[in-house]
């Protein structure tokens, strides 16, 4: 009977890995490979024009990017803008989601407009945002100056002070829809009973929302905050078309590209996205040993 | 699997040839540009030599963004792919794409290049090889406000001195009158290579050279250099929008053209969208040269424009030069400035009547476009993008007063000299 079992077991072990096999080998091909080779050029003196005669220079390239100020400078505009942003939309989703899950006329109508900001092209959005954070023509400083918020108009994406907040809160406006669409799914899935109880109990809404609503969403709102933080710490297009190389708000990403594309230094450029990779990848088994810790709880 | 895909190709290749009747005639292929009329006028050209000698010739799209485009060029030319035989290339990459690319001096006559402008063609020569022929070039160039000019009885700027009091006088005047959005002076100085040319015409306009010599010698840190600097510091909330430390070409264009700018530093390409029909400023502008900086200075202009390169991974490499040869000579560049007004890289074509009727203002710029002053790629080679950037993010912190000019350009100094190890440059 057991050994009758274990057979089963291991036809359906062996099935399954049959069915998979198919996805595996594309997955190594164009995932698993380019990695592979990206780490591999990371330690080497490759160049663009001519990558066929690098060689291998141990890891050079990484103590000097360690070294590098200006990396530093990328990872911390990087961590700057995931946490605020990612925050950010945490907390505009949540209560956007929350707005949407409640039934009133035209909800459906309402769900649908509130994603065209995610619906546009990132690089259409940056460059429209762009234009309106422009300091002379831009129609943010016309509005501002028009209701006498500010004296003098603000060169947004021009001074380093400011230029990192104008990109977080376009990637806010942009995102938000997206993490409200998400937690409003997770809400959506809760049983009913547990609010139906709290009603009957005459219990404060806002103690309903900190005591039922937040502890039972926790594992949706956990897979969307990854979800956002993994996208945002490689983010790229947005900094990219609305400031460019500058340093002042350079991402990881930014930095990479620079390295090897504008300067053909494969070697140094895959060294950079080789840290790229190491840093999401202890960021996301950090955060998710913390989640589940914490689940366990 | 690897013997059979040569044969699989080998045999398209025949069905195709075979198909096509054309036995002997050979295919080339082409990357232009596709910016406004780019493309529609690089493929009558084409079609022009490909009826006249019997050979077809595709033309193949590559991206707009001349970033994107290198870095296409690099990874096609590095993997020594045939796939396309004639780049078109900017005035700045013959140094790190030599050595891929064919002398065509084998190719055509010796004289060949003389009728071309001999900047361009010291431009296009690396180490004695003729790597690529001018196609059309560029230089940065001044517009200013006709009508403004003209109310507040001011003539043209020949010196940045001259530059900077008139833009501040016709800015308060103007915002005074009611235009509190009026601005003096618009340019390109984003952290880009557009901050490299601006800022290497202030630099030669003041005569403080252009970063390296011609023997690699790192020069950018001097008296005049720093001069230019810091008068440039002095125009950012002044006679220039704060704003302008993230303008590129489009966004300076952008305040220019919607009437708020009294002067502005752009390529020749703002003109004919500056006359365009919906344009608020048709027919009130102005072009000259770029000013001349302090005592002893003069006017400048960044080269800039586009040149064609046979590959070295061509299959008819000789076919491929005759098209070159074809697409650089007189007549087309004569066609070329007539139907899409690109500055012809042939100094003769500004005296030509037919080309001066249609865009008048070659003539009043040709000896800015003759003297122009090339960005030092040639000399820097596959670090040039380094150097450049070096330069620009330099020239951005003066700019927006992290640190002042003289400081900056010795840091600098010593930056670019320790990339040349010590002036080589290989």
């Amino acid at each position: 009977m057991s050994t009758h079992a274990s057979r089963l077991t291991r036809q359906r072990v062996r099935s399954a890995w049959l069915f998979l096999a198919p996805v595996l080998v594309v997955l190594a091909l164009v995932a698993g490979w380019p990695l592979l080779k990206t780490i591999g050029y990371g330690f080497t003196d490759a160049s663009l024009i001519d990558p066929a005669s690098a060689k291998f220079i141990g890891l050079d390239n990484f103590s000097y990017l360690l070294l590098d100020s200006h990396w530093w400078a990328a990872v911390w505009n990087t961590t700057v803008f995931a946490v605020v942003s990612v925050a950010l939309e945490t907390v505009l989703g949540l209560v956007i989601a929350l707005a949407l899950n409640a039934q009133f006329p035209g909800r459906g109508g309402l769900r649908a407009a509130i994603l065209i900001p995610w619906a546009i092209p990132t690089v259409v959005s940056a460059q429209m945002w762009s234009w309106m954070f422009n300091d002379v023509f831009g129609v943010i400083n016309h509005m501002l100056l028009a209701l006498h918020l500010i004296s003098h108009p603000i060169a947004w994406l021009a001074s380093p002070d400011t230029a990192l907040l104008s990109i977080i809160l376009v990637d806010v406006w942009k995102t938000t829809p997206f993490m409200a669409l998400l937690l409003l799914a997770g809400l959506q899935m809760l049983p009913q009973e547990c609010f139906e109880s709290a009603r009957v109990d005459g219990v404060h809404p806002l103690k309903v929302f900190f005591r039922i609503t937040l502890p039972l969403l926790k594992p949706a709102l956990t897979v969307a905050i990854i979800f956002r933080l993994l996208d945002a710490l490689r983010m790229f297009d947005l900094v990219y078309v609305m400031s460019g190389n500058s340093r002042d708000t350079m991402s990881m990403s930014v930095y990479a590209r620079q390295q090897l594309i504008d300067f053909g230094d494969l070697g140094f450029g895959s060294a950079a996205a080789t840290m790229i990779f190491a840093i999401i990848a202890l960021f996301t088994a950090v955060y998710l040993t913390v989640a589940r810790v914490g689940r366990e709880r | 699997m690897k013997l059979l895909l040569p044969r699989f190709l080998t045999m398209l290749l025949l069905i195709l040839v075979g198909s096509s009747g054309a036995v002997r005639a050979a295919t080339l292929s082409i990357s232009c540009g596709a910016v406004g009329v780019e493309m529609r006028l690089c493929r009558q050209g084409v079609e022009a030599w490909a009826k006249q000698t019997g050979n077809q010739v595709k033309v193949v799209a590559t991206p707009n963004s001349s970033t994107e485009r290198f870095a296409l060029y690099q990874q096609i030319l590095a993997s020594h792919s045939s796939d396309i035989d004639i780049l078109q290339i900017d005035v700045v990459w013959p140094g790190t794409l030599a050595p891929h690319l064919v002398d065509l001096s084998q190719y055509i006559g010796k004289d060949a290049t003389k009728q071309f402008f001999p900047a361009l063609i010291a431009n296009d020569t690396v180490n004695g090889k003729l790597v690529a022929l001018p196609w059309f070039t560029n230089a940065g160039v001044l517009y200013y406000r006709k009508d403004l000019l003209k109310k507040y009885h001011a003539q043209p700027p020949a010196t940045w001195q001259q530059l900077t009091d008139t833009a501040r006088r016709i800015q308060n005047a103007e915002r005074k009158a009611g235009n509190p959005r009026m601005y003096g002076f618009v340019f390109q100085a984003k952290g880009y290579e557009g901050l490299t040319c601006d800022a290497l015409e202030w630099i030669d306009s003041f005569g403080g050279g252009t970063l390296i010599d011609a023997d690699g010698k790192v020069t950018v840190d001097n008296p005049r250099a720093v001069a230019a600097l810091q008068l440039a510091r002095s125009w950012i909330g002044d006679i220039a929008p704060r704003g302008v430390l993230n303008y590129d070409e489009e966004e300076s264009r952008g305040v220019f053209q919607s009437g708020n700018a009294v002067f502005m530093r752009n390529w020749p390409y703002a003109w004919a969208l500056g006359n365009a029909k919906d344009s608020p400023i048709r027919g009130k502008i102005g072009v000259i040269a770029v000013p001349a900086g302090g005592t002893d200075g003069h006017q400048t202009g960044t080269l800039g424009g586009w040149q064609l390169a046979v590959s070295r991974y061509s299959q008819h490499p000789e076919l491929a030069a005759d098209l070159v040869r074809y697409l650089t000579s007189y007549a087309e560049q004569k066609r070329r400035a007539l139907a899409g007004s690109y500055n012809p890289a042939i100094p003769a074509l500004y005296r030509d009547h037919d080309v001066l009727a249609a865009v008048p203002f070659f003539g009043t710029l040709y000896t800015t476009f003759e003297h122009a002053v090339a960005r030092p790629s040639r000399i820097a080679g596959s670090k040039y993008a380094r150097v450049s950037a070096e330069f620009y993010y330099t020239v951005h912190d003066v700019l927006s007063g992290k640190i002042a000019a003289a400081p900056a350009l010795a840091t600098l100094q010593q930056k670019l000299t320790r990339l040349s190890r010590g002036g080589q440059w290989r």
